[in-house]
């Protein structure tokens, strides 16, 4: 049965099928964070073999990392970004994508996003936000909602959630965007923009986590979590004129930031080739 | 970039920017001038004493190269750069000391399963902790061994002098680049510091060897395989259209994770232990001097061997039997070596910059006939001629 559906999915040219079916549960937001990369590969016609897909640990690092067919690097817990750093110094001419969890790329592995964005390294990050640690059983993660049940927050959570897409835009990063499960085609656009962009970018992805979330939250239906995405979103635009208040549990969607700087490889690139030539180095043969 | 591709423009660069003769200067150049001289074109690191001139020397030299130093948010970051550069074809080095060392340790297990080659030079200072933040010490022996977690095996080297320190770091590289595995350079701060005159060679002296890459497609596709028999896979980088799949969990011989069949697991760690066994001639290394009619036998590495050498010097113009024994490769240990010298000693020291480290691997291979004691000084300042002399006297 599974076989036949694979077989008629048109994106299955992009998976590497002897790791499937997928270990996600019925129901993760993940197949669709990865059914939309895949088909932001397609759009855009970028030959996987000038890709490299990193991630760390956690169900979201499993998404790309094996099930994507490119030069995939699944790393230890946190570190996908800063892996990725070497790997696209080594390929500055590649598409270097990370695709990682909350708890992967903004606890743990935070002081990475933050400085990688800083140094706006061009490396494409797919962070999916399913406001809880899914792989290790439901514990509160930095995303958790104010309020929300985990298992380490059995009575409620008294933390306050990180917004990571507005951290990451204010460190640096050339383009950050955020959409949820909920708006595909949207989504698909952003991490199309996202890999076009010469310079770090994030897509964050509200992602529903019906097993280790919803059920501790009142939504253990897929469902219901996609319908509490699309009524609590707000554009980014009508969110500029609301107050922190009206702003409290809602999802800010869209683009939060769009714009040019210098990119870290090709100012490094640029340097070497300055002090070669101040040194006098450049190839002039004289062995 | 594969550094391989453009060895004759490298060689041509080096020769114009490194004119062979003596230089005066400090240790931590002399491992940064080895890491150039090697083929080391990627450096990633954070700074701490007493490693920094290493990075502020790579920082400096590497771009002229046409290599790239980044300097990271931390040694975690660090070590996860080189793994990712390491796969995309660089020879990759950093270097650090004590609580930088300690944060690499994660990820240099991580290098260890995914057999990735890189040097990670821990230049060692005195702890537990900060510790004597500027000062020399010798106790991260076991840290090098035993630092990371889980079952696995390790290659590192200790130099004994600044010029010693520019020819290990090569063949560190050399290590990592033969068996694919990661290598510790353990030096330490006190030699770290030290000026002295060293000689850089033409490069024509530096033997350099590169990983193994895949002959074939039918090879790439079996990254973590065994096709040659020695335990070592080639490596398919990345960025050639082989859809290769690296992780840290355990994976069969196609990358391919599996964690749960206890064969493919017990399979893939035996190999890693395997080929740092069974190819002992790519990195055993000692030295000895008057050891064949030794009744007393000193052991010593790193920068108490320089002292060790001069006491037993001078006990041997006082007519004392005794001789020294140097393992350059500290881990894997030169056990049969050590054997043999052990059996025909009566009396063994062990001198060392801490309470008593590498007289623990020592005392594995001595019978219990044998008297085995250690010279040990902590405090960041290194053991002298005339105290490591006392001690021989004194079992004389
Ligand atoms: C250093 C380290 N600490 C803790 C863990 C255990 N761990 C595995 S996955 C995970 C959390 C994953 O959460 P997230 O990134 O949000 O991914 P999700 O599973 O929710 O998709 C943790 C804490 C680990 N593997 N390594
Ligand atoms: S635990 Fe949650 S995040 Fe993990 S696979 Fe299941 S639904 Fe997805």
């Amino acid at each position: 049965m599974a076989k036949k559906i694979y077989s008629t999915y048109p994106m299955v040219k992009y998976l590497r099928k002897e790791a499937l079916p997928t270990a996600l549960c019925p129901g993760c937001g993940g197949g669709t964070v990865l059914n939309a990369f895949a088909n932001a590969i397609d759009g855009l016609k970028i030959d996987p073999k000038d890709l490299v897909v990193v991630s760390g640990i956690g169900c979201s690092a499993w998404i790309a990392s094996p099930y994507f067919l490119a030069d995939t690097l699944h790393t230890t817990h946190g570190r996908a970004i800063a892996f990725a750093t070497g790997v696209k110094v080594g390929l500055p001419d590649k598409k270097v994508v990370v695709i990682s969890g909350d708890g992967d790329l903004a606890s743990i592995g935070g002081n990475h996003l933050l400085h990688a964005a800083r140094r706006n390294i061009d490396i494409t990050v797919i962070l999916v936000n399913n406001f809880i640690y899914g792989m290790t059983g439901g514990q509160v993660a930095p995303t958790t909602p104010f309020g929300a049940k985990t298992t380490t927050s059995p009575y409620r959570n008294i933390e306050h959630p990180l917004q990571i897409s507005e951290t990451v835009a204010a460190a640096g990063a050339s383009y950050v965007a955020r959409w949820t499960t909920a708006h595909v085609y949207q989504l698909i656009g952003s991490i199309k923009k996202a890999l076009q962009v010469k310079g770090f970018s994030l897509v964050e992805v509200i992602s529903q986590c019906p097993v280790q979330f919803g059920r501790r939250n009142r939504m253990k239906e897929p469902a219901e979590m996609l319908r509490w995405f699309l009524k609590n979103s707000v554009p980014v635009s009508r969110a500029r004129n609301m107050s922190p208040e009206e702003l409290e549990g809602k999802f800010v969607i869209g683009e939060i930031v769009n714009r040019e700087r210098p990119e870290f490889t090709t100012e490094l690139n640029k340097l070497i080739d300055e002090v070669q030539e101040h040194f006098g180095l450049k190839g002039d043969g004289d062995v | 970039m594969i550094i391989r591709g453009n060895e004759p423009e490298q060689l041509r660069l080096l020769r114009k920017l490194y004119e062979p003769g003596n230089y005066f200067m400090q240790g931590n150049e002399a491992v940064a001038y080895g890491a150039l001289f090697a083929g080391c074109r990627f450096y990633a690191g954070y700074p701490i004493t007493p490693s920094s001139e290493i990075a502020e020397t790579m920082a400096r030299e590497l771009p002229k190269l046409g290599g790239y130093y980044l300097q990271m948010e931390d040694e975690i970051g660090s070590i996860a750069a080189m793994v990712g550069a390491s796969w995309t074809g660089f020879k990759v080095m950093t270097a650090t000391a004590g609580p930088g060392f300690s944060l690499m340790q994660e990820n240099l297990g991580y290098a260890v399963m995914t057999e990735t080659p890189l040097v990670l030079v821990d230049v060692q200072r005195s702890g537990p902790s900060t510790g004597q933040a500027t000062k020399g010490a010798q106790g991260d022996f076991f840290q090098a061994r035993w630092g990371t977690h889980g079952d696995h095996p390790i290659v590192a080297v200790s130099p004994t002098s600044g010029q010693d320190a520019f020819w290990e770091t090569i063949r560190a590289f050399n290590i990592a680049e033969k068996l694919r595995t990661p290598v510790v350079v353990l030096f330490d701060g006190v030699l770290a510091h030290t000026r002295e005159q060293i000689k850089i060679p033409d490069v024509s002296e530096v033997e350099i060897t590169y990983r193994k890459l895949p002959e074939n497609e039918e090879e790439a596709r079996l990254p973590f395989g065994d096709p040659h028999g020695d335990g070592v896979p080639p490596m398919p980088l990345f960025g050639h259209g082989y859809f290769t799949h690296v992780t840290g969990s355990t994976h069969k011989e196609t990358g391919l994770r599996d964690v749960y069949t206890p064969e493919v697991h017990d399979r893939l760690v035996r190999r890693i232990h395997r080929k740092i066994e069974k190819n002992r001639e790519v990195y055993e290394k000692y030295e000895e001097h008057f050891t064949e009619d030794a009744e007393i036998l000193v052991v010593s590495w790193g920068v108490t061997a320089r002292p060790a050498l001069g006491a037993v010097l001078r006990a041997r113009e006082e007519g004392i039997k005794v001789g020294l024994f140097v393992p350059k490769t500290v881990h894997p240990f030169p056990a049969e070596r050590m054997r043999g010298l052990a059996k025909k000693a009566r009396t063994i020291l062990v001198a060392e910059m801490n309470l008593g480290q590498m007289i623990i691997e020592v005392e594995r291979y001595v019978n219990d006939d044998v008297l085995l004691k250690g010279v040990n000084k902590i405090g960041g300042v290194p053991l002298t001629v005339e105290e490591i002399l006392r001690e021989i006297r004194g079992v004389a």
